[in-house]
């Protein structure tokens, strides 16, 4: 793969508006991580190239979501929990301590398996993460949550609304709300964990369809158990294993050729 | 079909034990609702008609004169809210402490055992604790006191039921929160308390009727007092120690108020718990 062979330039070039489209935006060397003597993550080395979908598969346990969490330091919440290696975020380390959790985590954001709506209405669930980062006029943070709700595919539904308790809405519209309170903060990267496991058919293909619409914008890992919305979505899938990356590739290729036998062993179902 | 087989020494004694258990736990619940409904039923019949629209108009009055509780009503108000003001922020501050930043560290199991003890603390050594800091330094009794001694009562209430509320709450709900870059502090203000608010209010509730019939650290603290005032640094008067005073005399018109006040009092702490269990039944926000 062509970005693989141009990682060492690529990271420490910082991303600009011109860069080419597979310009790894996050590159991941050698990272280990431990739940406290559990090692949960084996020397993974990933690229997540610019503003395409990367598509983390394996079954449950193999580490998938929690590399999800090391990209956003999320797992800093919880004592006992540690990573080792590099995650550059163009071409800086996001493991180094002196690294400023919430700026990071208004870069890289994530949203979630179950819909988390805050207990507020539509509109602060959006204005809410907005204002913690930036000073807006009200008009300016009107047009924001009106622009996040747009582009989460979420505003005819709700516009009329958005004083209510976002608690009053489906889960399909709550786990876009969640996608919209994401991108209100404008961040580059987007963490999705299994977005849509506790959605419907019809949420779903919402979610997927705002998904391959978000990616023009974003550079997206999505977490996904279902090997068919990883074919629809990603541009490129990782399978993961106890811990390790064991194959990359562009989906297409992951889903038709797959160049490992465990590989092909989970996708068709052997197990996992 | 060989029928049922007669039942053996082994059958029979089990239904016999059952029969026992079931039978002594009848009773046993029977014997405690029995005293309940007597205590209820006496404070109930005795206080009805001691009520009068006095009681919230006149002072507390000499042996023998009419008269009514206003100025126990408004001391106890007053020295409530000094025990709120104080308990409060200190509880929920320390319970937060407790559930969102002494996660995993052997300093919060520490606090919760040492306010565990708090919590069962009997409320005369708060008094006599009060006595000494406060009354005796002062010179003299005082409803400033009495709130203090209050609010050393409320405290561990709310400190546990805040720590409780707040654990009960998803991580995932902190994570999605944090994962927006938000402080902290600002998650749990904003979004933690929130869904809260229904837990963290029945806590407070619960500490209120737990310290409004409080009369030991009233007697060593704000004591009584048989005129009106507003002003907590002197002596006040409070209904507990009212009650307690008069049911003590021999004056009938006195034993009257008492009853009265004992019922007001019964009346306002199963408000406030029904009130609470109310609140319980909603589930948190998230």
């Amino acid at each position: 793969m062509s970005n693989m062979d141009s990682t060492t330039e690529a990271n420490h070039r910082q991303a600009e508006p011109g860069a080419p489209p597979d310009h790894p935006r996050i590159a991941i060397r050698q990272l280990d991580f431990f739940y406290g003597k559990t090692q949960a993550l084996k020397g993974i080395t990933l690229d997540l190239p610019d503003r395409q979908a990367t598509a983390l598969i394996g079954p449950s346990g193999c580490g998938k979501s929690t590399l999800l969490r090391v990209l956003n330091r999320m797992y800093d919440l919880y004592p006992g929990q540690r990573a080792s290696g590099e995650v550059l975020l163009d071409g800086q380390n996001i493991l180094a301590r002196d690294i400023d959790l919430n700026q990071l985590r208004s870069r890289i954001g994530m949203v979630f398996q179950k819909p988390t709506p805050f207990p507020m209405s539509i509109r602060e669930n959006i204005a809410f993460g907005v204002r913690m980062h930036e000073r807006l006029s009200r008009a300016a943070l009107a047009d924001r949550v009106e622009w996040a709700l747009t582009r989460a595919a979420l505003w005819p539904e709700v516009k009329d609304r958005l004083g209510n308790s976002a608690l009053g809405l489906s889960g399909g519209q709550q786990q876009r709300l969640c996608i919209a309170r994401s991108i209100a903060v404008r961040p580059e990267v987007l963490l999705l964990d299994e977005p849509t496991s506790a959605l419907d058919p019809i949420s779903t293909l919402k979610i997927e369809e705002l998904i391959d619409e978000l990616k023009r914008d974003f550079t997206i890992a999505i977490v996904t158990h279902n090997m068919q919305q990883a074919g629809r979505v990603a541009d490129r899938v990782a399978f993961f294993y106890l811990g390790e990356l064991i194959e990359l590739g562009e989906s297409v290729q992951i889903f038709t050729a797959p160049r490992l036998r465990r590989t092909q062993e989970y996708i068709t179902g052997r197990f996992g | 079909m060989s029928g049922a087989r007669p039942l053996s020494g082994r059958y029979l004694r089990r239904r016999a034990v059952n029969a026992l258990g079931i039978g002594f736990a009848v009773f046993a619940t029977v014997f405690g609702l029995f005293w309940l409904a007597w205590i209820l039923w006496t404070t109930l019949t005795r206080g009805a008609a001691a009520l009068s629209p006095r009681l919230f108009t006149q002072m507390t009055p000499p042996p023998g004169a009419a008269g009514g509780l206003l100025n126990a009503f408004f001391g106890s108000f007053v020295m409530l809210l000094i025990a709120i003001a104080i308990g409060t922020p200190l509880g929920i501050g320390a319970g937060t402490y407790l559930s969102e930043y002494a996660v995993g560290r052997r300093i919060g199991g520490m606090i919760r055992f040492v306010n565990d003890i708090l919590l069962s603390a009997p409320s005369i050594v708060i008094g006599l604790f009060c006595y000494t800091l406060l009354v005796q330094p002062s010179g003299h009794f005082s409803g400033w006191a009495g709130g203090v001694a209050l609010a050393l009562l409320l405290l561990p209430v709310v400190v546990r039921s805040t720590d409780e509320t707040l654990r009960l709450i998803p991580a995932t709900a902190r994570e999605a929160v944090m994962a927006l870059g938000v402080p902290k502090w600002r998650m749990i203000t904003l979004v933690l308390y929130r869904a809260g608010r229904a837990g963290l209010l029945t806590g407070l509730l619960l500490g209120i009727a737990r310290i409004s019939g409080e009369t030991a650290p009233l007697l060593f603290t704000a004591l009584n007092n048989q005129y009106w005032t507003a002003n907590p640094a002197s002596p006040m008067a409070n209904i507990p120690v009212v009650i307690f005073q008069y049911a003590l005399s021999p004056y009938q018109s006195w034993h009257a108020l008492a009853w009265a006040g004992a019922l007001i009092m019964t009346v306002f702490v199963l408000l406030l718990s029904v009130g609470s269990r109310l609140l319980i039944g909603r589930r948190p926000g998230m």
